[in-house]
């Protein structure tokens, strides 16, 4: 079946270190096969006995035909999992499963898109810009993180995009501020039709705002923590409204990454929404 | 020649003893993508509560050493969207399927059990029994074994004669054993352990809990010297009784470890979230140490780590040979 996930054990074949980050590319044909932009990774860490049970979720940065197809993925070093990723050498192999969630929806039709990425979340947009250029599409990027080597794939913006504005809290690179600080007059310059983003959830809260002022659909992929990432723990959920008016909480990983940053309640994440579908004390059925 | 994996819940015969357990195998569509759910014993759904539940905040999940916290809070759809989407499609791809259902009072076990009374497709109940007693102040039931033996009870009155009802234990109660007892006594025809203990972890950077609710119930192998004392414990003193045993089981060795213990089934939870394919490999796993170690049957193995010291192992009669 086409686009659904597999397991494989994928044989490391470079790592590099990108700024702050590190990022692995791993041989993993079956998995760079099914793989769409937006699409993700949960990797195994730890080795084959290890006492860290849940798998780490990544964002797929690159996928490339090489040895019979490749992916990539970029992460930061967070605690002990994602240090012992660190720690990867060419030809170690790792337990991947992907590719998983929803891919980014595409537009049917050449427009005018702004791709707007914060510090890592910035490496999913560029296999996204990519297959937009390709259907016709203008792309301009905004990036934007803490300071100048928190910003990801600069130079690959540049190379890329039709402009390319960057943003950092210190003003280390680019502008001084947020990217929200900066999307309004971008969205205005391109005439964008639609902006993608993919970041932590208080700046896609942000965009979101720019996008609903604009009258434009902002595509967000939200970062949430997660143990499986197909699916079955239930611990990656966001509230969420659905086609009918009805909150819902659903899933991150099956159910988006992706979703239209309108429906998302940002100021409602981390709780349970009073009108919430099941909430306590509120609307049952 | 292959080992004879079937085990029996009460009268009722699975291929094989390997089970999901409750609330780490989604709706079985999840799980359907990497492999096929009839293959497995039986599919055990997350606890079904009456009406739609959201469930709790996040952070809902922590890992810690060889474990995990979690706290969900049950959310579903409710009973009715579940018997409509998520029974039928077991139902239709010929699952056996095992229902947890879960409930705030005896009332809403009993209307549960009543409303899954003539839905097609259900193998056996499992009675959560950790859920709080919202008439007891919000103790949970297991920990009271008067209220645990109620709700077995009135769930078993409404359940057809021939679906087999479990009881699932916790083990972070006075006595596991008396509990068991209470819910047999209540009309268990069978019961699964352990439900997850309540545990808790402070992020020492936020100062604060890791889990939104606080609490959440601990899994993983963490718990599995838990899961084989209870396990231990209620076949010593129940014989009798089938035993669904699970809590961390990662390998083939520790389902075996459970099933020597007095399992006469295994289920997996969490080894789910790391390892979509854990059941089935397993199984093999399991398969492979019982013939190596000269197992005919799986019921052999029920059990056995309690004959006594020096002893070999139960070897079958063979009646037609007998010379007396």
């Amino acid at each position: 079946m086409a686009g659904s996930p597999v397991q494989v054990t994928g044989t490391v074949l470079t790592t590099r270190r990108v700024e702050a980050y590190h990022a692995l590319t791993v041989v993993a044909p079956a998995v760079a096969d099914r793989f769409r932009p937006g699409h993700f990774v949960t990797v195994g860490v730890g080795g084959p006995y290890t006492s860290m049970l849940t798998r780490r979720a990544f964002a797929i940065h690159d996928v490339k035909p090489d040895y019979g197809g490749t992916v990539e993925f970029v992460f930061s070093v967070r605690g002990p999992g994602t240090a012992w990723l660190a720690d990867r050498r060419a030809r170690d192999t790792l337990d991947l499963v992907g590719p998983l969630g929803r891919p980014f929806p595409l537009p049917r039709d050449p427009c005018t898109c702004v791709l707007v990425g914060g510090e890592y979340g910035s490496a999913s947009l560029f296999v996204l810009a990519d297959v937009l250029q390709r259907r016709g599409c203008r792309v301009d990027f905004v990036l934007g993180a803490s300071s100048a080597d928190r910003v990801f794939g600069a130079l690959r913006a540049r190379r890329m995009g039709e402009t390319t504005t960057l943003t950092t809290e210190d003003g280390s690179l680019g502008m001084r501020g947020e990217v929200t600080d900066v999307l309004a007059g971008v969205i205005a310059d391109a005439r964008a039709d639609v902006v993608y983003a993919c970041g932590p959830m208080a700046m896609l809260r942000g965009v979101t705002r720019v996008c609903v002022e604009f009258g434009i659909p902002a595509q967000v992929s939200v970062e949430q923590s997660m143990a499986c990432g197909v699916g079955i723990c239930m611990t990656c959920v966001v509230p969420v409204i659905d086609e009918d008016g009805v909150t819902r909480m659903v899933r991150a990983c099956t159910d988006g990454p992706v979703f239209l940053g309108e429906r998302v309640r940002f100021d409602d994440v981390g709780t349970i929404p009073f009108d919430a579908l099941g909430a306590p004390g509120g609307r049952h059925g | 020649m292959a080992v004879d994996l079937r085990s029996y819940l009460g009268h009722v015969e699975l291929p094989n003893p390997v089970l999901t357990a409750s609330g780490c195998g989604g709706t079985g569509r999840e799980l359907a993508q990497f492999f096929d759910v009839t293959r497995i014993g039986a599919f055990v759904t997350r606890s079904i509560t009456m009406a739609p539940r959201a469930g709790r905040p996040t952070p809902r999940m922590a890992e810690t050493p060889s474990g995990m916290l979690s706290a969900v809070g049950l959310q579903g759809p409710g009973v009715e969207v579940f018997a409509e989407r998520e029974l039928s499609w077991l139902a239709q791809r010929g699952a056996r399927t095992i229902v947890s259902i879960g409930g705030g009072s005896v009332a809403e076990y009993t209307a549960l059990a009543r409303r899954l009374a003539d839905a097609p497709g259900i193998t056996a109940v499992e009675v959560n029994l950790s859920c709080p007693n919202v008439e007891d102040r919000g103790r949970v039931f297991a920990r009271d074994g008067s209220a645990a033996a109620e709700v077995v009870a009135s769930v078993r009155a409404a359940t057809r004669y021939d679906v087999p009802v479990i009881a699932k234990l916790a083990p972070d109660v006075a006595d596991v054993v008396s509990l068991a007892r209470l819910c047999v006594d209540g009309g268990a025809d069978a019961l699964s352990m352990i439900n997850t203990p309540l545990g808790m972890s402070v992020d020492v950077d936020t100062m604060r809990p890791s889990l939104a609710a606080g609490t959440g119930g601990l899994s993983g192998p963490a718990i599995r010297p838990l899961a084989v004392r209870c396990v231990w414990q209620v076949h010593a003193a129940l014989p009798g009784v089938p035993i669904v045993g699970m809590g961390g089981v990662m390998t083939g060795r520790d389902a075996l470890e459970l099933v020597l213990a007095g399992a006469c089934a295994v289920a997996v939870g969490t080894a789910l979230f790391h390892d979509p394919y854990a059941c089935q490999r397993i199984l093999r796993e399991l398969e492979e140490l019982l013939q190596a170690r000269g197992f005919d049957r799986l019921a052999d193995a029920v059990g056995l780590a309690h004959r006594p010291a020096g002893a070999g192992p139960r070897n079958r009669i063979e009646l037609e040979e007998s010379s007396l």
